[in-house]
């Protein structure tokens, strides 16, 4: 149960807002200190981990580059002014049609892009500008919000169905080394009705975004 | 021998973070000039050449990263307001052109994803075989950010300041993906997820199938929203309830079982922020205020889904 402290840590010091990377170093240390490590162990392991998880933000780092220098040559407003030019366009459909790309890219086991080389150059200012008229910040949050999780739930949900390269091949190491007989074809079957049940509840949230956005804003002014 | 490896895109990453250290150590307005260009120079050794390092030297180094950020010595530059006039001039006069070295990089990821792997000259590797969907994103990085810097007549530099301008944005929450995964692996190895699938099989009346399925599809929410990854969940639950009471005590279907069991912990990536790359640093990209509207934006897409899940483990699992 002791175990549980380096939890406890991360809770607290979400709670009380103190740095989240001092508060994760903590809760590390903690927990491989009262699980016997030396701190020794502790450093080498935290070194050798860090260094084995890179890949997570490289796709991230290398696209900042591309991003910056085009924003500069104003990318977002030239993406903006393309949007105002489809009619049917709003900002739910634009995020409804980025989850569902998404979504059949990584059926594929391909990564069309992420929040860095997709939703900040492209789909977030799409999906504002889809928008007519002036934006209120509240709107811009719940849109960029919005955005950011399209990318997500289009990321997670439809994995490997067509090619396995990733979760199902991890489902499968797992269940053969613990003994257990399952095929690829089976788990990736399995997996089809939430794809599409994600793509229905994508629908659902991102036309109550649309609903909200086409409220008028409450005037503010004293009736006369 | 193996021409293009991952780690050939992580030595580029080192060289530009190594670059916008460089720039950061030469702005005297930068208002933590020192701390933001040594974090950034650490951090470029430890992308680079992490791999020549002995382990607990960079466990080090990232401890230095950690103290840096944490006494605040880690600070965007001064923001340079961009005039409207000029964006939207140089917007009409480029045009459309703008836009490709963007459609640039999905375009090669996904050829690349396709048709990248197996190609041999004289028995050379041309790519590494294992992340060639990830090695194709960054060969589509690198090919945009030349065409970038064309099309714009900007010099190499440029790539460093407006790209090092990006980065400062997000600041140290870069490297808090790298941290928790970290942490995740130190619970893993010190036991914490034996202890919790523990707690939650003998806390439940796990004999009810039903019970069984509701138990282990929360406690891969539980599990991957302390964790961050449900994939570090997937082998703690499956073994600790899944396994001993859905397929072993009520005959389910573990592939069945398998496959709905981490998509339901993926539900818990969706409103944890130990996630921090899929739920923190896009805040910071957006330039969204506080750590939590990608969380509030996906809670209910999450529990839409989970109990999707929910519902079609315990309709098909004891059936098929």
């Amino acid at each position: 149960m002791i175990k549980l402290l380096g939890i406890v840590l991360v809770a607290v010091g979400f709670a009380f807002r103190v740095n989240t990377l001092l508060v994760v170093l903590a809760a590390g240390l903690t927990t491989g200190l009262l699980a016997g490590f030396s701190l020794t162990d502790l450093l080498a392991m935290i070194g050798q981990l860090f260094v084995d998880q890179r890949n997570l933000t490289l796709s991230v780092l290398l696209m900042l580059p591309v991003v910056g220098v085009l924003e500069k040559h104003g990318l977002q407003q030239r993406v903006a002014a393309l949007i105002r030019g489809v009619r049917a366009a709003t900002a739910g459909r634009v995020l409804w049609m980025y989850q569902m790309l998404r979504g059949v890219s990584s059926m594929f086991g391909l990564n069309l892009g992420n929040h860095a080389s997709m939703v900040r150059p492209l789909i977030a200012p799409m999906a504002e500008a889809a928008k007519p008229g002036e934006l209120a910040p509240a709107d811009r949050v719940a849109i960029r919000a919005h955005a950011a999780a399209a990318e997500n739930v289009g990321n997670f949900f439809s994995d490997d169905i067509v090619v396995a390269v990733a979760a199902l091949l991890l489902i499968k190491g797992f269940f053969e080394a613990a003994g257990v007989e399952v095929s690829l074809r089976d788990l990736k079957l399995w997996g089809l009705p939430t794809a599409a049940w994600v793509l229905a509840v994508g629908w659902w949230r991102y036309a109550r975004l649309d609903r909200r956005l086409a409220k008028k804003p409450v005037n503010e002014e004293p009736k006369p | 021998m193996t021409l293009l490896t991952l780690e050939t895109f992580f030595r580029i990453t080192g060289l530009f973070l190594l670059g916008v250290a460089g720039r950061i150590a030469s702005d005297r307005t930068h208002p933590a000039r020192w701390g933001s260009a040594a974090f950034w120079a650490v951090l470029a050794v430890i992308f680079g050449a992490g791999k020549l390092l002995p382990p607990a030297v960079v466990g080090g180094l990232v401890v230095l990263l950690v103290i840096l950020a944490a006494v605040r010595q880690v600070a965007p530059a001064r923001a340079v307001e961009s005039d409207p006039v000029q964006l939207e001039r140089e917007s009409n006069r480029l045009g459309n052109r703008l836009v490709g070295p963007v459609l640039l990089v999905p375009a090669v990821a996904v050829i690349g994803g396709f048709t990248l792997a197996g190609w041999q000259v004289g028995g050379v590797t041309l790519v590494e075989a294992k992340p060639v969907s990830q090695i194709a994103l960054g060969l589509g990085c690198v090919a945009a950010v030349v065409w970038a810097l064309r099309l714009t007549r900007e010099r190499p530099v440029a790539a460093l300041d407006e790209g090092g301008r990006l980065l400062q944005l997000i600041s140290w929450t870069v490297i808090l993906p790298q941290m928790l995964a970290a942490l995740g692996g130190i619970f893993a190895r010190a036991g914490v997820g034996e202890v919790i699938a523990q707690l939650v099989a003998s806390a439940l009346p796990v004999q009810f199938p039903l019970v069984a399925v509701l138990a282990y599809c929360t406690g891969m929410v539980i599990f991957t929203v302390l964790l961050g990854n449900a994939f570090a969940a997937f082998p703690i639950m499956t073994l600790g309830i899944g396994l001993p009471f859905i397929v072993q005590a009520h005959h389910g279907n573990p592939a069945i079982m398998g496959t709905l069991g981490m998509l339901a912990g993926y539900c818990g990536t969706l409103v944890t922020p130990m996630a921090a790359n899929f739920n923190i640093v896009p805040m910071r990209l957006l330039e969204l205020p506080g750590d939590f509207a990608v969380i509030r934006a996906q809670v209910p897409f999450a529990l839409a889904i989970w109990i999707f899940n929910v519902a079609v483990m315990y309709a098909c699992v004891y059936r098929f």
